[in-house]
């Protein structure tokens, strides 16, 4: 038996899938990339596990939300490259919105006037 | 998860290494931009990316369907574990094939005779039914029923759709100029059989209501006959064939699947064919077996109760006669069933028995097992495993042995269940007996349930400890083995407990069946051959025609040389029951209303036929061949008749009055003259001596006669020359059932020797699995003592005292078996004490034999592990560890 997941590694996983989603909408990237501009994006607050990004990527395309291509990286290296699929993009913006919503309630609850925007 | 994904899960994870392969390129290279050293940089990328065996599995997991993945696992575990030890995967995978395979074979036979419904349309609605007397025994419930009473049923009750009666015969079959004569059996049937059972022919038609008539020609064909002596052709039907010389027309051809009520029947004709007018007046006779399909919107017990009413009417129309007072229902498996339900039950009981001995054997093997792997259990449970994860995977393991041991099964009981069906001549066939959807899920359903139990409680035991003992005990203590051993004890103890119940079960079948076989039939059964002929009614047509025929060949056949003696009759001792007749004694007083009238078996003899058999003669005088036709009626009885209705006086010079009919072509309300009294016989070894009345063959009325002929040495060599005579006098008259006395009574015991051969080898295959249990539990224990015994030698312990004490620990849990197994049979025996001819349930000779033949083995098992145990060597037993 294996002891289930805890409570905050399940929020994480949404949001990571989430990030990654929110990334590729900037073009094709590939796993490297896709950890690096997360960790740029966030002032290197957030540090993605590679532990856990290859199987969101792999959960995302079983999920027919991103597609998959082997390419050449930047550097001319033979790469998987991850592309949003149109369903990928409606994804995105309903998970966006349910962020908002949630942000906005924890903002509340957190006593900050109208929310964390 | 995706089933594709899941069949692709090694190209998914070779794609993933190539990723991950890419990303730690990708992020060297960035390194080395940053100005590590190439090293470093390579070390920098690794350390980022964590562990990749980790993403790898997690993404294998994340294809797979986790509890097959967890199956997968657990299998290839349990399959790696028993390959590391072959002998023991063999020996526990040898045991329940052959405990699964016994099993699955006899509920084959069971399945197809008792439980699945024959083969014919709604066959949930379809009954037997049967006449009852009050006063009859469980033996005789279902009387067969008089013609003249099914006629009157079918007229005057509407709970049953339709009923139909039948009733077999049997006709020399010939050629249409009077070739390859043969004796076959036939059945009749009335004309709405095939219609009510839904049973179309495969070539032709059924019967037509004008045809079910007296003197109606016409015949069907059973398959087996059709492809046998017609070679299949369809162009028969139409033609004619001869019966007893008359020729009959063949309307339609049976399929190949009826082979009800029996395969031996090869024609079907009309029923009324042999229906003569006066049979349809007498309500006594009993001799057909009626089948009705009740109304879909009627109880079968309110159905019943307009027939029984009807019946109960009959009864008091006829007071002095046999009518039965009421009406039974049967269903159709059963009554093909009839004697063989009894011992296939019991086999059925005995075979449960030893594969639960096999499951316990097995059971023994994985606690022995167990201990060997106890520190590997001890170490995996201190890493985390739980002891769910560790029984489930122990009971895999048992489920894995009891599963390949299935397939085995399987496989053996096709053969066995076939061999089986073969040698049991007696087993109903309406349909075959073979493999089907629902003996292959009993199969499964045993395998699991024996996997489950053999299984548990070594999974139980070897995980129950808390780590830290089971980390420290080593054999050196022998501590933690205590519990353990108990455990092997209590199921060795089990195991020969189950064994002398079946022990004693098969020791008392087998004593009832030397009984039997040894049994007195009340005449002489040595190098005596028998054989049957039947004089066609229309060829041998008066009483002096038949006279002529049966006189002649008696004398021929006493000419040849090496016969002793010639007897004829309608039947011989130990060959059926053939009948029985109600009657009166003319000189007493008539009966009280509602008495039971007198009964007797009815038998026709010459002058020579008790002579010939041996039967003695207590008073008066045999026939002679002056008694014969149209003379005043004789009568000779047995001395058991005299017992029961002349206990204090001369019967001799009474009159037997024979009230109605019983015998076509018989006059009715004759009195006959006792004039002899002959010893008793048996009509069926096994059954108790019936009183029994003797008419003279010469009257001349009787067309099946038996001829048995005692010779002076091998009688089967005589069975040519007198066929030769027979067929000197008529080409056409076929004989059949050419057999030695002695074989004849060996087939009427043939359902008693194969249950008692059949449990006696299931108790054997139970003690010999019994015995290497308790030969493995010694063994065992001798290794958990080495130690001590070592301890023992070397503080002056003789040789002789070590072997005594092992001894005895082995043979303790036998004793404890002993006295439970007794206890068990004692209430065991007790459900098959009916099937018991001449031996008490608890037969000394039976219970001190299995007590001593248990006794034997099992310190046969214990002596050879206690006797390496006494010659061990001290200074190595006291260091091994």
């Amino acid at each position: 038996m294996r002891k289930s997941d805890q409570p905050q590694n399940e929020m994480l996983k949404g949001t990571l899938d989430m990030m990654i989603l929110r990334t590729l909408v900037g073009g094709d990237a590939h796993g490297h990339t896709i950890a690096k501009v997360i960790e740029h994006t966030s002032e290197d607050l957030l540090e993605v596990e590679q532990g856990s990004l290859y199987p969101a990527l792999h959960r995302l395309e079983d999920r027919k939300w991103v597609s998959s291509y082997w390419g050449a990286s930047e550097n001319n290296r033979k790469a998987k490259f991850y592309r949003l699929t149109a369903e990928g993009r409606k994804q995105l913006v309903r998970e966006t919105s349910r962020w908002r919503q949630m942000t906005r309630a924890i903002g509340l609850v957190m006593g900050e006037e109208g929310g964390a925007q | 998860m995706s089933w594709i994904k899941f069949l692709h899960r090694n190209r998914s994870d070779a794609e993933l290494q190539d990723e991950i392969e890419s990303y730690l390129a990708q992020e060297t290279a960035d390194n080395e931009a940053r100005g590590m050293s190439l090293g470093e940089a390579r070390r920098q990328a690794r350390l980022k990316f964590g562990n990749v065996q980790k993403v790898r599995e997690s993404l294998w997991e994340q294809n797979s369907p986790k509890p097959l993945s967890r199956i997968a696992r657990d299998l290839k575990y349990a399959a790696r574990t028993l390959s590391r030890t072959p002998g023991f995967s063999i020996i526990a995978v040898t045991v329940m094939a052959l405990c699964i395979g016994a099993a699955t074979s006899l509920f084959t036979v069971v399945r197809s005779v008792l439980l699945k419904p024959l083969p014919f349309r709604d066959p949930d609605r379809l009954v037997m039914l049967y006449e009852h007397h009050r006063g009859a025994s469980e033996d005789s419930k279902y009387t067969p029923v008089a013609t003249a009473d099914f006629y009157d049923w079918r007229s005057y009750t509407h709970g049953f759709e339709d009923m139909a009666i039948m009733a077999y015969v049997g006709f020399n079959l010939t050629g249409e100029r009077g070739e390859l004569p043969e004796s076959v059996q036939a059945a009749a049937g009335s004309w709405n059989l095939f219609p009510l059972l839904g049973v179309q022919p495969v070539w032709g038609r059924v019967f037509t209501e004008a045809e079910d008539q007296p003197g109606s020609t016409v015949v069907m064909l059973t398959w087996s006959v059709f492809q046998r002596r017609f070679a299949g052709d369809r162009k028969i039907v139409g033609r004619q064939i001869h019966l007893n010389g008359k020729p009959f027309t063949v309307i339609g051809v049976l399929p190949s699947w009826f082979t009800y009520p029996g395969a031996s029947i090869q024609l079907w004709v009309p029923y009324r064919v042999n229906v003569t007018p006066d049979v349809l007046e007498h309500h006594d006779w009993h001799g057909s077996q009626v089948v009705a399909r009740l109304r879909p919107d009627v109880t079968l017990a309110s159905a019943l109760a307009q027939v029984s009413a009807v019946q109960y009417q009959l009864h008091l129309q006829y007071p002095h006669e046999p009518v039965a007072e009421d009406v039974v229902p049967r269903s159709l498996n059963e009554d093909l069933a009839g004697n063989v339900k009894q011992p296939l039950n019991l086999m059925l009981c005995a075979v449960s028995c030893m594969l639960l001995i096999g499951c316990l054997n097995v059971s023994n093997l994985l606690v022995a097992r167990g201990a060997a792997r106890q520190k590997e259990v001890a170490i995996r449970s201190a890493l985390g495993a739980q002891r769910t994860t560790l029984i489930r995977e122990q009971l895999t393991e048992s489920l894995l042995i009891c599963a390949a041991g299935g397939l085995c099964g399987i496989f053996l009981s096709v053969f066995a269940s076939r061999s089986l069906a073969h040698a049991w001549k007696n087993l109903p066939t309406a349909q075959g007996i073979h493999l089907d959807g629902a003996v292959i899920a009993f199969a499964c359903a045993l395998m699991f349930t024996a996997a489950l139990v053999a299984g548990l409680l070594p999974a139980l035991s070897t995980t129950g400890k808390t780590m830290s003992t089971a980390l420290q005990t080593s054999v050196r203590t022998g501590a933690s083995s205590v519990s353990r051993t108990v455990l092997r004890k209590l199921l060795v103890t089990a195991e020969i407990g189950i064994t002398v119940v079946l022990l004693v079960a098969a020791g008392l079948l087998l004593k009832s069946f030397l009984r039997l076989r040894s049994a007195d039939v009340g005449c002489i059964i040595q190098n005596t051959l028998t054989l049957n002929y039947g004089l066609p009614a229309n060829k041998y047509d008066t009483p002096e025609k038949v006279n002529a025929f049966n006189e002649t060949l008696l004398e021929r056949v006493r000419a040849i040389p090496g016969v002793r003696a010639v007897a004829l009759g309608n039947t011989v001792p130990g060959a059926g029951f053939w009948g029985d007749c109600v009657f009166t004694v003319k000189e007493h007083p008539p009966l009280e209303p509602g008495e039971d009238m007198p009964d007797a078996v009815i038998r026709w003899a010459d002058p020579g036929y008790f002579t010939a058999l041996g039967i003695p003669l207590v008073s008066g005088r045999f026939f002679t061949s002056d008694d014969r036709v149209a003379q005043s009626y004789k009568v000779i009885v047995s001395r058991q008749l005299v017992r029961q209705f002349f206990p204090s006086e001369n019967p001799i010079g009474k009159h037997l009055h024979v009230p109605a009919h019983f015998h076509p072509g018989m006059p009715n309300h004759v009195d006959y003259e006792i004039v002899g009294v002959v010893g008793d016989t048996l009509y069926q070894v096994g059954k108790d001596p019936m009183a029994a009345m003797y008419f003279p063959i010469l009257e001349g009325d009787l067309n099946a006669e038996m001829l048995a002929v005692r010779a002076a040495s091998d009688p089967l060599q005589l069975s040519v020359p007198v066929q030769k005579q027979i067929a000197s006098f008529d080409p056409e008259l076929p004989v059949s059932n050419v057999l030695t006395l002695d074989q004849v009574i060996g087939k009427s015991l043939l359902d008693a020797s194969l249950t008692a051969s059949l449990v006696l080898a299931f108790a054997i295959l139970s003690l010999l699995l019994a015995s290497v249990g308790l030969y493995g539990v010694v063994s065992y224990l001798t290794a958990q003592r080495t130690t001590e015994l070592g301890i023992r030698m070397a503080l002056g312990a003789q040789r002789g005292q070590l072997l005594g004490l092992m001894l005895v620990d082995g043979l303790r849990p036998a004793l404890f078996g002993l006295g439970l197994g007794l206890l068990l049979s004692i209430l065991a025996t007790r459900i098959f004490q009916s099937m018991l001819f001449g031996t008490k349930p608890l037969d000394p000779v039976v219970l001190s034999g299995v007590i001593g033949t248990l006794l034997a083995v099992s310190v046969l098992a214990c002596l050879a592990p206690a006797w390496r145990a006494s010659r061990l060597d001290p200074m190595r037993a006291l260091r091994t560890e």
